[in-house]
């Protein structure tokens, strides 16, 4: 599919190409035209007061799609512990099964060296059936033992979607399996609709898209993967029409785990991965597991985060103070991490942590959008910051223009007064 | 024998300096500079470091993308880089990460292929870190990805061909040792990037940057652009902001902390 520009109903008026996050459109003689930077993203396509601009459908030679079905989600585990991401997504896999219909199945996939006790865990999380890979040379990830099995096993079986935690581990094999199996990847998503109806919606209420040609009644079970580009700047919604499987990476953190039950059962398929040590060319040395503690952002209900406005290393200490009081975990902006203040693992933001607090408290943040793209989806926010014109207050439900070293006391003071008092 | 050593390199506008247009919603990329993609600065000092230690190190970067990535090549000469190759062709335009990872590896196969080959973790436009990977794939090498630390360097008249390499993970990191030739992705915390110096921006406004096409590659349009990409956006837009919420007013420094928790007070949700 191709974006072009109709020359002959082009009016000349350049309100495509200032539209064009590419740059990608240039003026030759009167009319626009469509250069090779072209990433075919559709900005422009409404951008034309004259419906100019279109989007050119190749003909495809379209894959047995329907061999397909299905919902798999790789059931990351390290240490013998399920990553909570992969609950998540075994949460959203069920979902997305609902609107698909009664059969589609949800399977985790797990692999691992005597993993199996993991397999009560994903029933209990959503899932319909495990796929247990267990194999000495697999007791450890590596790219090239996992990349291996797990194509096999989806050449084998062919699962319409595969979803993958966008970690360093699922972000490592999901590029090198979708790449074997020539098929699409979408990267780090945020969102995921196999209806048309229920992306109308979502676009609607939350979106500045124009909708009116989106098809409300579609019955195409496409799946729709939304992900946020350039910096956070721009929200791309990517499709794979033509292979199969459809595979998605996804942020840790956004979607919703199902209710934990261990009652629930699932039906174990075994696979038997052919592996053998030269297959594997990289060998893991050591692993060292960071001694400090695991910052658990992504679990907590209320987050207070300190950025640069702290000035010194020595304003975490009343952040600290603060979250203690509140029962909060402390988060932080890039820019305090940068400075050296506090570890990369307090980091919120687009490159650090997505978080999804009840309660995401900014102090001394200024709301840059990479930052955003980490908290804004926080039940509630609030902002503390000296200048009124700070872009946090944008997003803030409630705000308090002024300095958060007189403020932030004032709250602990008054906290337990207040709060705990009819 | 020399090692050879290639890095991709992808030109980028700078995001940070991308700003939405609060009216019409759309990215204002007017006077946004187009930069080296900064994991890409780290891929190529890493290669760099390798020439310092072994001076017969052969060093080329690669890019795809339009011809005024060239800028951008030149400056990576001046930097230190050997020579340059841009792949530029309108049938390249629209590759998705399937479709670009093709055109590279075999942009690096008729290079000769080589020994190394560095990449940036992840490109802050596009944003995926899937090119760095598929390459690898494409190209049968084994890959370690968010490097942030390498230890050795095996040479090539040792037997055991392999580098030692620290690959980062959320909750700590892992050593790694890698057959040669691998591909490995850069995070920005695995060295600082030097400046072009005057004598490299001397030199590197001598040399020329090869450029190849679709043709020159050997690569049709069932692997490369638009169309062959498995991948295709289906609809954008910029973000919606959430609109502000209400100001908390008060006279002083405490009724405005006290004003604020009973509001959040009747919010039941503390
Ligand atoms: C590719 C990329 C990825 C990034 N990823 C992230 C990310 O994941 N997370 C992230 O946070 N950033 C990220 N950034 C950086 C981001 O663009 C901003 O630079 C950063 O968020 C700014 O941090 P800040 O708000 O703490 O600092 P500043 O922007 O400097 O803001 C400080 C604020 O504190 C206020 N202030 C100062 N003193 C006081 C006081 N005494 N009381 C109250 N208020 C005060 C000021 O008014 C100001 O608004 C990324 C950038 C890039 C390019
Ligand atoms: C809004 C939007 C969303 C998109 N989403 C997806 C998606 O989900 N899945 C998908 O497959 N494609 C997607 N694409 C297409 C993708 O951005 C392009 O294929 C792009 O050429 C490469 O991806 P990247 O920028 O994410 O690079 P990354 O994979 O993040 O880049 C990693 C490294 O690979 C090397 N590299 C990447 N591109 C080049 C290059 N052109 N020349 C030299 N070296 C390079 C660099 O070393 C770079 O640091 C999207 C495009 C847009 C506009
Ligand atoms: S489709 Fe996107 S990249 Fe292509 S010309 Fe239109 S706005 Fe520019
Ligand atoms: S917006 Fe439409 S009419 Fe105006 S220059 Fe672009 S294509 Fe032509």
């Amino acid at each position: 599919m191709a974006v072009v520009i109709k020359s002959e109903a082009c009016k000349g008026c350049k309100l495509c190409i200032s539209a064009c996050p590419f740059e990608a459109i240039e003026m030759q003689g009167k009319v626009a035209v469509i250069t090779e930077k072209c990433t075919a993203c559709n900005q422009c396509i409404d951008a034309c007061p004259f419906h100019a601009i279109s989007r050119e459908a190749a003909n495809l030679k379209e894959a047995d799609l329907d061999a397909y079905k299905d919902i798999w989600v790789f059931a990351e585990q390290r240490d013998g512990r399920l990553m909570n991401v992969s609950k998540e997504l075994l949460g959203e896999g069920r979902r997305l099964a609902e609107s698909m219909g009664s059969d589609t199945k949800v399977y985790a996939v797990l692999m691992g060296d005597a993993v199996e006790n993991l397999v009560q865990t994903c029933a209990a999380y959503g899932a319909d059936g495990v796929y247990l890979a267990e194999e000495m040379h697999l007791s450890h990830y590596t790219t090239d033992g996992y990349t291996k099995v797990l194509t096999e096993m989806i050449e084998c079986y062919k699962p319409e979607i595969v979803l993958y935690g966008a970690t360093h581990i699922g972000r490592d094999l999901a590029p090198r399996v979708a790449a074997r199996l020539n098929t699409g990847l979408t990267a780090d998503c945020t969102r995921l609709d196999v209806s048309v109806a229920a992306y109308k919606a979502y676009a609607e209420k939350y979106t500045t898209l124009d909708t009116s040609t989106l098809d409300a009644a579609s019955q195409d079970r496409t799946l729709l993967q939304t992900r946020p580009a350039f910096g956070g700047n721009l929200m791309a919604t990517i499709v794979c029409p033509k292979t199969r499987p459809q595979m998605a990476t996804v942020r840790p953190g956004v979607m919703q785990q199902c209710e934990k039950d261990m009652t629930r059962k699932a039906s174990v398929i075994r696979i038997q991965p052919a592996l053998c040590e030269t297959d594997i060319r990289t060998e893991v040395i050591e692993v060292v597991k960071q001694a400090k503690a695991m910052v658990s952002l992504s679990d907590a209900e209320i987050i207070v985060s300190g950025g640069r406005g702290l000035g010194t290393e020595e304003g975490f200490k009343l952040m600290e103070t603060f979250a203690a009081k509140v029962g909060g975990t402390v988060g932080a902006s890039r820019a305090a991490v940068d400075a050296g203040w506090i570890d990369h693992i307090h980091q919120v933001g687009q490159t650090g942590t997505t978080v999804k607090p009840k309660v995401y408290f900014a102090c001394g943040i200024s709301g840059a959008i990479q930052h955003l793209a980490g908290m804004q989806d926080s039940d509630l926010v609030i902002a503390i910051n000296r200048d009124p014109e700070a872009p946090i207050f944008e997003v803030a439900d409630f705000s308090i223009v002024g300095d958060l070293y007189k403020i932030i006391p004032q709250l602990i003071e008054s906290w337990d007064d207040i709060m705990y008092t009819a | 024998m020399a090692f050879k050593i290639v890095v991709c390199v992808k030109q980028v506008p700078d995001t940070n300096e991308i700003k939405i247009d609060p009216i019409k919603k759309t990215l204002i990329r007017e006077g946004v500079p187009s930069i080296l993609n900064p994991d890409d600065a780290n891929a190529l000092e890493a290669a760099l470091q390798i020439k310092d230690e072994l001076p017969e190190t052969e060093v080329t970067v690669i890019s795809m993308g339009p011809p005024q990535a060239k800028a951008m090549l030149t400056e990576c000469m001046a930097m230190g880089a050997d020579r340059a190759v841009l792949l530029s062709d309108r049938a390249l335009g629209g590759s998705d990460t399937w479709a670009t990872s093709n055109a590279l590896a075999a942009g690096i196969q008729k290079l000769g292929g080589c020994d190394l080959i560095f990449a940036g973790q992840q490109a802050i436009d596009g944003d995926t870190a899937q090119v760095g990977p598929q390459i690898a794939e494409k190209l049968a090498l084994p890959q370690v990805t968010y490097v942030s630390k390498i230890e050795t360097v095996g040479s090539l008249s040792d037997a055991s061909h392999t580098m030692t390499v620290v690959r980062t993970l959320e909750d700590g990191y892992e050593r790694i040792k890698v057959q040669i030739p691998c591909l490995i992705t850069a995070i920005k915390t695995l060295n600082e990037p030097r400046y072009m110096s005057v004598r490299g921006i001397f030199d590197a406004l001598q040399k020329e940057v090869t450029v190849w096409q679709a043709a020159d590659l050997g690569v049709d349009a069932t692997e490369v652009g638009l169309d062959a990409s498995p991948t295709n956006v289906y609809r954008s837009f910029t973000p919606a902001v959430k609109g502000r919420g209400q100001q908390i007013t008060g006279d002083t420094d405490r009724e405005l902390a006290v004003n604020l928790l009973q509001a959040l007070k009747s919010k039941q949700i503390v």
